[in-house]
């Protein structure tokens, strides 16, 4: 009998095992119904209240404020779900599951990437459901723009919960959550010209903003779907794919050093 | 020896867990770490598990070093820890098949495998519900069968039947006794319970305040002691007799109860009876693990059970 993991099934074997991660995300995730729900509303108040309200006393692009923001939305709900997924291995660490896992003969990238992709889907998932509103909101869908759009979705997930991973596999306790949706989200996401048109901001905003890599996705995000970007869709899709390539390869090695 | 540790230690801010422990671990048999708490048993636990870091010294398990080739460690253990670990938000089957899918378990051999460890752990019946509608036993049982899934060579337990009922306790050794016997997976165990150590075990390590402080087998460790009790109640004991055997250690009375301190009290009690008088009550102790532990480090292990005592109740009819 084969006792143990015989090495020629090394490299199957770790994709088994980020397979059985994602698998045990995606029931989670499937399973908490009440979570998917207020986190699909939420957004939702914010395109129905937000824009509606604002847009009615304010003309940005041509096709209304409420579609206008919608790219940003959009990004609001990836940039929560995926940052508060990868926290969220601070939990982990305390359940004693994880370090089944752990103990497991996986490798520690094998067991990042298997948690990437767990928030990966999430984020998918999220926004998928955001994404269906869109035509009440003044989005109309080609393949293209929505094939694009998912893209941009996916790569902004990937960093995203990378990052997430990457501080919390270093951190200790849940305190330091708030301060990450304070110091990291937020200014990240109001700095990016999610809500407003980047062209015609003072010097010292627009530097900031030029820094910032969202401002990237969700240009390109708004591009593809309204036809309207700032920037070649070529450089936002080249900043999104640096975000993702910094942030695994940074959440990699917190995961490496991870007690 | 499939387990040997080289003076292995592991230090906290101020204190020291595990103390330059070297031990060596026999293939296929059951091994017992015994202590109280906080003696050090799980961290000595996850350090041979590539859990947590050793501070000094090393350890080879299965032949790989635990520093060098933590990969191959993990690849030839199982381990169940002491606090309970199945998600309970996946179903017990849904967890049996996660760990068949990290710990690389073929394809082809996930369902039967699943099936037979649920077969093994009697929970064939319950593994479509949710971990969170099992109870204690229910899920050391589940946690039981997962680290059986990929058919290590060894099997770590860390407190396997903590915080269950005397019956669920008993059913779990049984089940332990059963996998070393039929699939010759080598167990180390920890418990601060003697009667675990004593009714499992082939060989037994007291550990405490981080240091081995005896190694042996559990008869051979109370052979060691040797002390043996016998309690009666005698009407007039004729105790000059009985202190004149050259066996007995110390005989007293005190309210008409008899106390005798002996060595091997299974082969002397015919000729102690048959001298002690007008018998109406009888008590054998034989001596347990928790003399041996009391003798070694001077101190209780605990004092709330007498579970486990070799008890011999008989009634003395001689009139
Ligand atoms: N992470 C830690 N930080 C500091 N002290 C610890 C840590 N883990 C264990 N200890 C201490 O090490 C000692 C041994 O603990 P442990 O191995 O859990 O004992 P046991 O499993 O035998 O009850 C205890 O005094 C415990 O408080
Ligand atoms: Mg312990």
């Amino acid at each position: 009998m084969g006792r143990g993991v015989c090495e020629g099934w090394f490299k199957m074997s770790d994709l088994w095992g980020i397979y059985a991660l994602w698998y045990r995300e995606a029931k989670v995730f499937l399973r908490e119904k009440s979570r998917l729900v207020s986190s699909t509303v939420n957004p939702l108040i914010w395109l129905v209240a937000f824009g509606g309200g604002l847009g009615a006393s304010i003309s940005i692009g041509g096709a209304g404020y409420q579609a206008f923001i919608f790219p940003g939305v959009l990004m609001l709900v990836v940039l929560f779900t995926t940052i508060f997924f990868g926290l969220y291995v601070v939990w982990d660490k305390k359940i004693d599951f994880f370090k089944e896992v752990l103990v497991s003969p996986l490798k520690r990238t094998s067991i990042f990437v298997g948690k990437m992709l767990g928030g990966c889907t999430d984020g998918l998932i999220q926004s998928g459901i955001i994404i269906l509103f869109g035509p009440l909101f003044g989005i109309n869908y080609t393949a293209y723009s929505l094939g694009l759009v998912i893209l941009f979705v996916l790569l902004l997930a990937m960093g995203t919960t990378s990052l997430g991973l990457a501080i919390g596999s270093q951190m200790t306790s849940f305190e330091g959550f708030g301060l990450v949706q304070s110091f990291v989200i937020l200014p990240l996401f109001f700095l990016s010209g999610a809500l407003y048109p980047i062209d015609n901001l003072p010097a010292w905003l627009s530097w900031i903003t030029y820094a910032n890599p969202l401002t990237y996705i969700v240009d390109g995000m708004r591009g593809a779907l309204l036809g309207e970007s700032s920037f070649p869709i070529v450089l936002d899709l080249g900043v999104a794919a640096a975000y993702v390539a910094v942030l695994v390869a940074i959440g990699t090695f917190a995961f490496k050093k991870m007690t | 020896m499939i387990i040997q540790t080289f003076g292995i230690t592991k230090r906290y801010k101020n204190i020291t867990a595990v103390n330059h422990i070297d031990l060596s671990i026999e293939e296929g048999k059951i091994f017992g770490l015994l202590g109280p708490n906080g003696a050090g048993k799980t961290t000595l636990l996850s350090m041979l598990a590539t859990l947590i870091p050793p501070t000094e010294g090393t350890a080879k398990v299965n032949g790989y070093d635990i520093r060098k080739e933590p990969g191959k460690v993990r690849a030839s253990i199982g381990m169940v820890f002491q606090t309970p670990s199945s998600d309970e938000i996946l179903t017990g089957r849904e967890n049996l098949y996660l760990h068949a899918l990290l710990y690389g378990v073929p394809k082809e051999e996930r369902e039967k495998r699943i099936e037979d460890v649920l077969e093994l752990v009697d929970l064939a019946d319950r593994a479509n519900d949710l971990v969170k509608t099992y109870s204690g036993g229910m899920r050391r049982r589940l946690e039981l069968a997962r680290g059986l899934l990929h058919r290590p060579k060894i099997l770590f337990l860390d407190e396997p039947t903590l915080g269950l009922d005397p019956q669920t306790r008993q059913h779990i050794w049984d089940y332990i006794k059963r996998l070393s016997k039929e699939q010759g997976v080598t167990i180390i165990i920890t418990t601060h319970y003697m009667e675990e150590a004593d009714s499992l075990c082939d060989r037994v390590a007291i550990i405490d305040y981080g240091e081995i402080k005896a190694l042996d087998s559990p008869s051979m460790l109370k052979m060691k002691v040797g002390k043996s009790m016998i309690k009666a109640r005698v009407e007039s004991p004729n105790l000059d007799y009985i202190r004149g055997l050259p066996y007995v250690i110390k005989a007293e009375a005190k309210d008409g109860t008899v106390t005798i301190i002996l060595s091997e009290a299974g082969a002397h009690i015919q000729e102690i009876l048959c001298n002690l008088g007008n018998v109406s009550f009888v008590e054998l102790r034989e001596p347990t693990l928790n003399d041996v532990f009391l003798q070694i480090t001077g101190k209780e292990m605990r004092v709330e059970s007498a579970e486990g005592w070799a008890e011999v109740y008989a009634r003395a009819g001689s009139r």
